[in-house]
Order: structure tokens, then sequence, then C-alpha cells
């Protein structure tokens, strides 16, 4: 391993174990790995908005003819205003396109993409044509469905058939934190187990 | 005008990306939605930039005025600095600036930001773990649900307990894949979705309508 290497090494090593210390408690060494992070993927962010907005969506088209690009690039540069306390209105009518805009595309996408295909997935016949187990797991989402929906349904108070469906929506709701739970569990775990080969392979194999 | 405009502006828009849903691609209207897209993102692009320019103005604020902490708003300010400009500079300088593979940003990501971003999110373990020893201890029926589902997940999805769940009569990891994972978790992210999608619906009408104007803060 080269004298580079071996620097690279500890200084992921410095980095990760400066992040892990938090779990003792709050400390100098974390906060300054903390502000790093903080300042890194905030830079992160302008280089890839430079090269992937700036440069290739306005600047080349821009460059290649297409001046019209130029409209949203002022719109964007716009939003800077927000930063005057005297001129921080103009930036309004930027934030009310990307506003209008993503509502629109919402609008659509929301109904027809999403609402739609999962109400006509769930209505599904039940006249047992897939067999018993088929059968069962069409009841099992239907009843999970209505009950889930009942139960984020506060305009009336959950009493009575509302009130028993809720409470049979708050069981299927519990059933499904409890597997995103677990997987949840699951995604952090395999993190750390890859934080601490890299600690125990890489940094403490360069130098034993 | 500090008013009526920013409505009009997000009518028009709105109004365009929805119309446009009932017509053809290769039509005007079709060809304003593929251009109010690409405005979408170049716009929220600039945005993004925003929250970056924001970060740096507290820093420095916090530097200048030697508020508490300032030491840690330089390091802060050095790590956008040290990312942004080598970034942003032409390639044709030198090979290290630019976003490609052996540049100073590419360097940066591997060796810096991406390992404190898998370690912040292993942290995380330990986190879950302490909030779910808290939640567990509430003895209630639905607590008790949830951590029986959350176990045999875990257990599942792991080798050594899938073989231990085997050796249980009833191909049990089978039928939590059908019930559990199949059945009831996806009637409860159905009924999530379709609750979330009629009320993001609702809330994109009030804006292209102009009923909900938050976005425009105060003023």
């Amino acid at each position: 391993m080269s004298g580079w290497e071996i620097f690279q090494v500890w200084l992921v090593a410095f980095l990760t174990l400066a992040l892990f210390s938090f779990m003792y408690k709050d400390n100098p060494i974390y906060r300054i790995a903390e502000h790093i992070f903080a300042g890194l993927t905030a830079g992160y962010q302008v280089g890839l908005i430079w090269d992937t907005i700036i440069l290739q969506q306005v600047w080349v088209p821009m460059t290649s003819g297409q001046w019209w690009v130029v409209i949203p690039g002022i719109l964007g540069m716009l939003m800077f205003t927000r930063f005057s306390s005297k001129y921080s209105w103009v930036s309004r009518s930027s934030l009310a396109f990307v506003m209008g805009a993503t509502a629109g595309i919402f609008l659509i996408s929301e109904l027809h993409g999403r609402v739609l295909p999962q109400i006509q997935d769930t209505m599904v016949s039940l006249s047992g044509e897939g067999g018993f187990g088929a059968t069962m797991l069409s009841i099992i989402i239907v009843i999970g469905v209505i009950s889930t929906l009942i139960y984020f349904y506060f305009s009336k108070e959950h009493k009575g058939a509302l009130g028993v469906t809720a409470r049979v929506g708050i069981w299927f709701i519990m059933i499904s934190f409890g597997a995103h739970f677990g997987y949840t569990v699951m995604g952090r775990v395999s993190l750390l187990i890859g934080r601490m080969q890299f600690l125990i392979e890489d940094w403490i194999g360069s130098f034993i | 005008m500090r008013t009526s405009l920013p409505i009009a502006v997000a009518f028009i828009s709105g109004l365009v990306l929805v119309v446009a849903f009932f017509f053809r691609d290769d039509s005007l209207i079709g060809s304003l939605r593929q251009e109010f897209i690409v405005w979408l993102t170049i716009i929220g692009g600039f945005t993004l930039l925003l929250g970056v320019v924001s970060i740096v103005r507290v820093s420095w604020t916090a530097v200048k005025r030697r508020k508490e902490g300032w030491f840690y708003k330089i390091l802060t300010l050095l790590g956008v600095f040290a990312m942004a400009i080598p970034a942003v500079l032409p390639v044709s300088w030198s090979p290290l600036f630019g976003r490609s593979d052996g540049t100073i940003y590419d360097w940066l990501f591997n060796y810096m930001q991406s390992p404190m971003m898998s370690t912040m999110f292993a942290t995380l373990a330990f986190y879950i773990a302490s909030a779910a020893h808290r939640a567990f201890r509430a003895r209630s029926a639905e607590a008790t649900i949830l951590l029986i589902t959350a176990c045999a997940i875990m257990l599942w999805r792991i080798p050594m307990g899938e073989a231990m769940l085997n050796m249980i009569p009833g191909d049990l990891p089978s039928w939590l894949n059908t019930y559990v994972m199949g059945g009831a978790n996806m009637a409860v992210q159905r009924g999530i979705i379709i609750g979330a999608a009629l009320g993001a619906a609702s809330m994109s009408l009030r804006i292209i309508l102009g009923i909900e104007r938050m976005y425009m803060g105060k003023g």
C-alpha cells in the first residue's frame, strides 16, 4: 500500500470514528466531522447542479440556438432576490412557476397514476378463481385498504362501526410499520457492517 | 402586481400541464408541456443553489460575528468551497477540475462525503434500536403486533433466520412473503398512497386556482 493510499484509509477511518463518537456523547471531534460533512454535501450539490442543470440544460441549449432557455435561467436567478428584504417579492413569480407546474403534474399523476390504479388493483374478484389462498389474499387486501383509509378519516369521531373498523385499521398499520421497521433496521445494520468491515479489514489491516 | 402576477403564473403553468395531458406529445400544448418540465428542472436546480448560498451566508455571518461554534462554521465553508470550486472550474485548465473520475470533486466524494454519509446512516442503527426498546416497552396489543412483525421480517431476511423459520412447520417464510408483505403490508401502503395522493391532488388544485398562497410568504 502506497503512502497516499494509507493516508486515504486513515482519513476515512478518522472521519468514521469521529462520527461514531457521537454515540458516546456530543464532542468536538464529532462536530468537526459533522460540519465538514454538511459543507461537502452542500458543495456536492453545487457541482451537480452546475454540470447537470446550468451547463447541460441552460448553457449548451442556449449556445446551440435554443435562446428561450434563458427564461427559466432568469427565473432561477430571481430566486436569489429572497435574500433582499426589499425585493424578495420578485422571487414569488419563479416560485409560483415551480409550484404551479408541480401542481399541474401532481394533479394528473396522483389521480391517473396512483389513485385509480391502486383502487383498480384493490377491486378484484373474490369468486375464488385463483384458489383459496388467492381469495384470502384479496379479502385481506380489501379489508386492509378500507380499514386503513377509515383510520385516517378524522372528519367523524371513531365510535361504533367506524371505531371498530379504525381499530382493525390500526392492527393492519402496525403490521405494515413492523415490516418497514424490520427492513429499515436491516438496511441500517448492513451499512454498519460495511463500516465495521472497513475499519477492521482496511484500516486495522493496514498496520497489522 | 406583487400577488396577482405569481397567482397568474401558477395558474397558467399548472393549467398548461393539466390540459396537455389530454393532448398528444407532438401537439403544440404537448411541446409546451415538455418545455415547462425542462424549465421546472432548471428553476428547481437554482432553488437548490439557493439553499447552498443560504448555508454559506449563515456560516459566514456566524464566523464574522464570532458566534458560538464559529470555528465549526469555518469547516463547513471550507467543505463547500473545496467541493464546489474544483467542480465548476473548466476541465481544460486542469484534469483535476470538473466532476469525472480522478478529479478533486470525485476524490472528496469517494474518500470523505460518501463514507461519512454511510456512517451517518449506520449510526441510525443504534438509535433505531434505542427507539424500538422504548416503543416495545409500551405493552399494548398494537406494540406487540409491531414487535412480532418486525422480528419475523428481520429473521426472514437473514440466511440463519430463514433457516430457523424453515424449521417451523407450515412454510413460514412463504407465508410471511405472501400474507404479511403482499397482503397486510400492501393493503396499508395502498390505503396510505390513496389517501396521500387524494390530498396531494386537492392541494395541487388549490395552488392552481390560487386558493393556497402560503408559498408566497409574508409581505
